[in-house]
């Protein structure tokens, strides 16, 4: 009954690189997983106890709704109390809590608030309610932005000016060169995000090992890419090398995907970004350019994204998305701070670090 | 009779007459029900009765694979099923807004008289209010049934032990899946359809012949196989462990699933059963699961264990573990 897939991700390949890896018997080390995807596919399928007690894996900020500061979160709210506005969000966006509030509660109260699987979605909606402001919450690394930037070009095209975003947008080169380069933040190996690097290539992640010293691999997200990528990573480290690898070459290219990038620059520009727990990351965010600002919802919003956040207090959510510590080492942990109950971005979205540790312990 | 319900339909006139006698008498033809009675007057059941009742209130109405009123049907057969009675006799409450047409009620209610007829079961009762527009989504199901339990049949949390298997009886999240792909109309091609169906006849086979071997059924609905096993295990002193690599899923569920960050652990199910029987006659209860059309991927996808009691964990296809929780809230398709 297994399928093709399922046989890729079995046992009896990943045997062979358990073993491997628990053979490495230098310094103990940490890895950091960057993207939130991997985190959930590590936590998923086990692999940490599958690792020996020198190999730590640590989780880094590459989950999208949890660096997405609470400002915005506000603002989100505001907007889709106006009554002639409809929002549309990706689903992880809807539980995050802001003093009290959610989307969630805020469509149980009545607000107009849609739940899309693409940007596109969103403009479909717009052109059924020419009457109403249709939003986009455009919360998203370089995988989903192609996507809006096409959104907004076709808005443009067919003159639908009832369509807006609001843009909280990240891009990954910037907060790795951060994360490499902060003292604090102790890590000996990376495993580079998949589906970024699909976008923006694997040429990055050469000059950051050789300009930090840190090697890393480009990853896919069943057990034997990750368990691949990790053996791959401590090999460098024992044999005192820091190179950047691509092990993951069936979905990434070294120039990445040009076309897709070409739409993000063509609609958006390079902006200052606010990383929730993390703070302000210069040119690590995307604004709509001079052409697309009339698609920009932050200008019905008093303030903008960039401006600093507010963490709730006790919550470690930026210690662990630089991966200082672990969820376990948060007091609130487990304890006011639950699936049910999220204090922190973290334990909101499935990807998050925090979720991923409570959901799979 | 007007194409679409209106609230004349509702007053207890005329209208309500046709409606009652035009569209369910004639499809539910059964002797209590026709003799229109207020109450459907019923010889009493041998043994032991369960009893159920359940609410239907699916969007879209019509999906890939059946229709509110065959889930209708098939949910409360199921409910009495998997307790382990011969379901005879159901209730149905309509709630329709006005507007509804009558058309689609028709294709209902044709739709729960088959489920019916195959599930041996009668609508013998029923009641049908029409509210204005805007005060129900189109339609709500309300569905009671009655059955009786076996002489010698027992069925108990209690009854559970370590050694026990874990049995599924087909593939898991086909339904929840179907459903998704209708409502939000999401663009891919699959032949995948909702698993809606009575699994009476199937589990009869099994409790017929090894009624001794079964501890427990339950129909993995709402909140799917991970939600009904954390049902078993909680509060009690074993715990249950899955191997990932037994789970049936068929590729077009754990593909969309992929790639929306869902878990078919966590996917309703509409025409599946759990079973935890005894170790000793897995193979048994397997084989007639899978001689019936209904539980032709029927697998063994775990065992009661005595370490992590009160939880459910997993080895993983990769050779490790991880608990499988009870389900927070909604599953969210997420970002990337």
């Amino acid at each position: 009954m297994i399928s093709e897939l399922e046989q890729f991700r079995s046992e009896t390949l990943t045997e062979g690189l358990v073993k491997a890896i628990r053979r490495y018997d230098g310094r103990p080390v940490s890895i950091m997983e960057v993207c939130g995807t991997h985190t959930m596919a590590i936590s998923r399928y086990g692999i940490r106890e599958l690792l020996p007690p020198s190999v730590r894996l640590i989780s880094g900020p590459g989950c999208p709704v949890c660096v997405t500061p609470s400002f915005y979160l506000k603002s989100a709210l505001e907007l889709c109390r106006r009554e002639d506005t409809i929002l549309a969000t990706f689903g992880d966006m809807m539980r995050i809590p802001y003093k009290g509030a959610s989307l969630l509660t805020e469509k149980a109260l009545g607000r107009d608030i849609r739940m899309v699987y693409s940007p596109l979605d969103s403009l479909e909606i717009a052109r059924q309610h020419p009457d109403k402001k249709v939003i986009f919450l455009s919360v998203g690394f370089e995988t989903t932005v192609p996507v809006t930037a096409i959104a907004v070009l076709e808005a443009a095209r067919q003159g639908l000016d009832n369509f807006m975003i609001l843009s909280a947008n990240k891009t990954i080169p910037a907060a790795m060169h951060l994360l490499s380069s902060d003292p604090e933040v102790a890590v000996d190996g990376f495993l580079y995000p998949g589906h970024v690097s699909a976008v923006i290539g694997s040429g990055l992640y050469e000059e950051l090992a050789q300009t930090y010293g840190i090697p890393g691999a480009v990853t896919g997200f069943d057990p034997a890419d990750i368990l691949g990528s990790i053996l791959y990573v401590l090999e460098q480290i024992r044999d005192n090398k820091a190179e950047a690898a691509n092990l993951y070459s069936m979905v990434v290219q070294p120039g990445g995907n040009p076309i897709a990038r070409g739409k993000i620059d063509e609609v958006f520009e390079p902006s200052d970004a606010v990383w929730r727990g993390i703070g302000r990351i210069p040119g690590s965010g995307l604004r709509l350019r001079e052409k697309y600002r009339p698609f920009d919802a932050w200008s019905l919003v008093n303030g903008s994204v960039e401006e600093l956040d507010e963490e709730a207090g006790g919550c470690r959510c930026g210690d662990i998305l630089k991966g200082k510590c672990l969820p376990s080492d948060c007091k609130l942990f487990g304890k006011a701070c639950t699936p049910e109950t999220p204090v922190g971005s973290c334990m909101v979205s499935s990807e998050g670090t925090c979720a991923a540790y409570y959901r799979y312990q | 009779m007007s194409e679409i319900i209106t609230l004349a339909h509702g007053s207890g006139g005329k209208l309500t007459h046709q409606l009652i006698r035009g569209i369910f008498q004639k499809r539910f033809r059964n002797d209590w029900l026709l003799e229109g009675g207020d109450s459907a007057v019923l010889e009493a059941l041998p043994g032991q009765m369960a009893f159920t009742t359940d609410s239907y209130v699916i969007h879209p109405l019509f999906f890939r694979g059946g229709n509110i009123g065959k889930l209708a049907v098939c949910g409360t057969v199921n409910d009495l099923a998997v307790c382990g009675a011969i379901p005879r006799y159901i209730s149905c409450g309509w709630i329709i807004e006005e507007g509804f047409p009558i058309e689609e009620l028709e294709k209902i209610a044709e739709s729960m008289a088959s489920a019916a007829q195959e599930a041996g079961v009668f609508i013998v009762t029923g009641d049908t209010k029409i509210v204005p527009r805007g005060c129900a989504d189109k339609l709500f199901l309300n569905t009671s049934g009655v059955g009786f339990i076996p002489e010698g049949l027992r069925l108990s949390p209690t009854l559970i032990r370590p050694g026990d298997r874990v049995i599924v009886s087909g593939t898991i999240g086909d339904h929840g899946t179907a459903i998704l792909i209708e409502r939000e109309q999401l663009q891919v091609e699959t032949g995948l359809v909702s698993d809606c169906a009575p699994l009476n006849g199937m589990l009869e086979l099994v409790t017929a012949s090894v009624g001794g071997a079964v501890r427990l059924m339950r129909d993995p609905t709402r909140g799917g196989v991970a939600t009904t096993l954390n049902e078993f295990t909680e509060g009690q002193g074993f715990g249950i462990r899955l191997e990932e690599h037994a789970l049936p899923v068929k590729g077009e569920v754990s593909g969309l699933c992929g790639m929306l960050g869902m878990d078919p652990l966590y996917i309703a199910n509409e025409g599946k059963a759990i079973l935890v029987v005894d170790g000793a006659q897995a193979d048994r209860v397997l084989e007639l699961l899978r001689s019936h059309p209904y539980g032709q991927d029927a697998a063994v996808i775990g065992e009661v264990v005595v370490d992590h009691p009160g939880k459910v964990y997993m080895r993983t296809l990769a050779g490790g573990h991880r608990i499988v929780d009870m389900l927070v809230g909604d599953q969210l398709p997420r970002i990337c």
